[in-house]
């Protein structure tokens, strides 16, 4: 099993917030904390465009290089967690996430008072036992050790969002431009996905 | 010796113009410190799969082909 990943497909998001909804609900997610969120670019004005987006599991993510207390650690699956119990809420991750995917329970408030930071677990919990009600509590739902994906992936109407191997969501993903015929044009295409048939 | 002045202030001025190139860079590296929190077991060990990693891979690849609908239709 490779690197875990989630992909979002602009062209096939409509903004309904089934997976902010299936997510918040699925882990019972504190009120003020949304480990996903859609954004929306040009709301309104023809051609808009919408993504969702949450902790996007970097390979070398900044929040683990920042975290003073190091508790911030990637599994095999290359998927992002936390141990919550070591967690100071110095809102570091935070700073250095590009996607402001950590949260924090308290809102924007000073040092210390922030409360333990939370952020999109893969659906993978964290150093607990796999389902434990423990990990429930802290975590929430670990659906990858019931071989399950997450939950928001799952749940999408529109399949935009997809989650699982990159390899094979690229596999997906470059067979879907290819039938509807848009998409190999885009900066960056034939780097990300170049394969012979796509430049027909 | 007089004439050797303009040489040995044209040398430094080149020296000191030179002297910018040698610039070493201040892009901020990172690096990971070691994880100090607790262990996580891994998502095949226990619970459902027992320690079957290859059912595990398995069933997660499944779940992931049910995504393309393409291939559900054929």
């Amino acid at each position: 099993m490779a690197r875990m990943k989630f992909l979002c497909d602009a062209e096939r998001c409509i903004e309904c917030n089934g997976c902010v909804t299936a997510c918040k609900n699925e882990h019972e997610v504190p009120w003020g904390v949304n480990r996903r969120r859609v954004v929306t670019i040009n709301d309104g004005v023809p051609g808009e465009r919408s993504m969702s987006v949450a902790c996007m599991h970097c390979s070398d993510a900044p929040c683990v290089a920042v975290c003073p207390t190091n508790v911030i650690y990637q599994t095999e699956e290359g998927i992002v967690l936390h141990d919550k119990d070591g967690c100071i809420g110095c809102g570091y991750c935070f700073y250095a996430c590009p996607f402001g995917a950590p949260q924090f329970p308290n809102g924007p408030a000073a040092f210390g008072a922030r409360g333990k930071m939370d952020k999109c677990t893969f659906c993978a919990g964290g150093p607990e036992e796999n389902g434990s009600q423990a990990e429930f509590e802290k975590y929430g739902r670990n659906r990858i050790a019931e071989g399950k994906l997450p939950l928001c992936a799952e749940m999408c109407s529109t399949k935009a969002l997809l989650a699982g191997d990159a390899a094979e969501l690229s596999e997906i993903f470059r067979d879907r431009v290819l039938r509807r015929g848009k998409g190999v044009e885009a900066w960056g295409w034939m780097t990300a996905y170049g394969k012979e048939e796509a430049k027909k | 010796m007089k004439t050797r002045i303009p040489y040995v202030i044209a040398a430094a001025c080149a020296a000191v113009l030179l002297a910018g190139c040698g610039e070493k860079s201040q892009v901020a590296r990172y690096e990971h410190g070691k994880y100090a929190g607790k262990n996580d077991t891994r998502p095949w060990e226990g619970g459902v799969y027992k320690g079957d990693k290859g059912a595990w891979e398995q069933a997660l690849r499944n779940r992931v082909h049910g995504q393309n609908e393409y291939k559900r239709v054929e």
